[in-house]
């Protein structure tokens, strides 16, 4: 249920620079505004795309919260592959891939 | 008659963000044919610019999703994303919002279209726009569709959408360019990201230029996400413009699957005279 939440605030901070301003500054300020269970949480401290993209975060939410937390292109591609060999599949959503491997 | 262009083209980030990664051969050929949909919309003198887009939620989350929204602004502003990353500076676009009114009165008849008066633009819009408007003078009133998050809006609707669409836009006394812009198959933004089922997408624009209602109506979303990937629910945009411009001529002026941009890669024109 968490990762409404967990969407929610990467589609703030996505679209609103102010708030990614603030973000930088004081991340708490932001976080205490949105539910988040402990892996979830963990996952956006650490920046982990690859866990991020696993726990079923539309991947059009995660692909500018990757590009707004500087990763590269490929970077970013490699990091959702990783996870999938280390988590397994996409929990939820509309972005899990369709061998579980990443087709390319 | 006051619809004076029309077309369709895709607006995968990576068109402009990671040119420098593709086949030089085939950035020249996708540029060139931008290129030529500027000239022939430039040709058409339009007052206004309608684009039917398929946002990435830089506007519409699921606490309030529309399937279906008119912009109703003065000004409008993007692109959301890292102007880098992107490869597009940040600017913003004169709206039209008197014409944004009447098209969303008229729209009200048939479809409960929502309107927003706050508009982002992503890199939906703003990649075809840096193309087709480079310098931001044209007024835009930008169209979406939900093709992001689903439940989604069924084709027949999105049929329904673009027939209003067009009937507000042929009423209207203003010079009107329409545009739709999505991919066809993909899987953006997943490891799949570089797949695309090329017969897939083939097929579907015969039936885009063929305006074969029946044929365009005919995919479910399951088949389209097993053959077309999340990527293939965008074929929306491309469905209302078919029924915004029923009974026109229609071309694929430029198809390539290039990869590193996540898409096969359209441009097409509808010959509105
Ligand atoms: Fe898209």
């Amino acid at each position: 249920m968490s990762l409404y939440g967990l969407q929610k605030l990467m589609y703030e901070l996505n679209r609103d620079e102010a708030l990614q301003s603030q973000y930088r500054a004081d991340r708490d300020s932001i976080l205490s505004n949105f539910k988040l269970d402990a892996e979830e949480r963990q996952a956006i401290d650490d920046e982990d795309i690859g866990l991020l993209y696993i726990l079923g975060v539309n991947g059009q939410i995660l692909m500018h919260f990757a590009a707004m937390c500087g990763y590269a292109w490929p970077d970013y591609i490699q990091a959702m592959r990783d996870a999938l060999q280390v988590h397994g599949n996409v929990r939820a959503g509309i972005y899990a891939t369709t061998d579980g491997q990443g087709a390319i | 008659m006051s619809l004076v262009f029309a077309g369709v083209c895709s607006h995968g980030p990576g068109i402009t963000g990671r040119k420098d990664m593709a086949d030089p051969q085939h950035v020249a050929a996708l540029y060139a044919a931008f290129a030529q949909m500027r000239h022939k919309l430039e040709a058409a003198q339009p007052d206004v610019l309608v684009v039917i887009a398929a946002e990435h939620f830089a506007n519409f989350f699921m606490n309030n999703m529309p399937a279906y929204c008119l912009g109703l602004a003065d000004e409008y502003s993007g692109p959301i994303e890292d102007p880098e990353w992107l490869g597009i500076a940040r600017t913003t676009f004169p709206g039209a919002p008197g014409l944004s009114k009447r098209l969303i009165q008229s729209l009200l008849e048939d479809v409960d279209v929502a309107y927003a008066e706050e508009w982002k633009f992503d890199h939906g819009i703003s990649v075809p726009l840096h193309f087709l408007t480079p310098a931001c003078d044209l007024p835009i009133i930008p169209a979406n569709i939900n093709c992001q998050g689903p439940p989604l809006t069924p084709l027949h609707r999105a049929w329904a959408f673009g027939e209003s669409l067009g009937r507000a836009c042929t009423a209207a006394p203003e010079r009107i360019a329409i545009i739709a812009t999505g991919g066809i198959s993909h899987w953006p933004a997943t490891p799949d990201s570089g797949k695309i089922n090329e017969a897939w997408d083939r097929e579907f624009l015969t039936r885009w230029a063929a305006n074969d209602k029946a044929k365009l109506l005919s995919y479910t979303d399951a088949e389209t996400y097993a053959e077309a990937g999340q990527g293939g629910f965008e074929i929306r945009t491309f469905i209302a413009l078919a029924c915004a411009t029923q009974g026109m001529p229609a071309a694929v002026d430029y198809y390539q699957p290039i990869p590193i941009f996540a898409v096969g890669c359209t441009v097409g024109t509808v010959d509105v005279r």
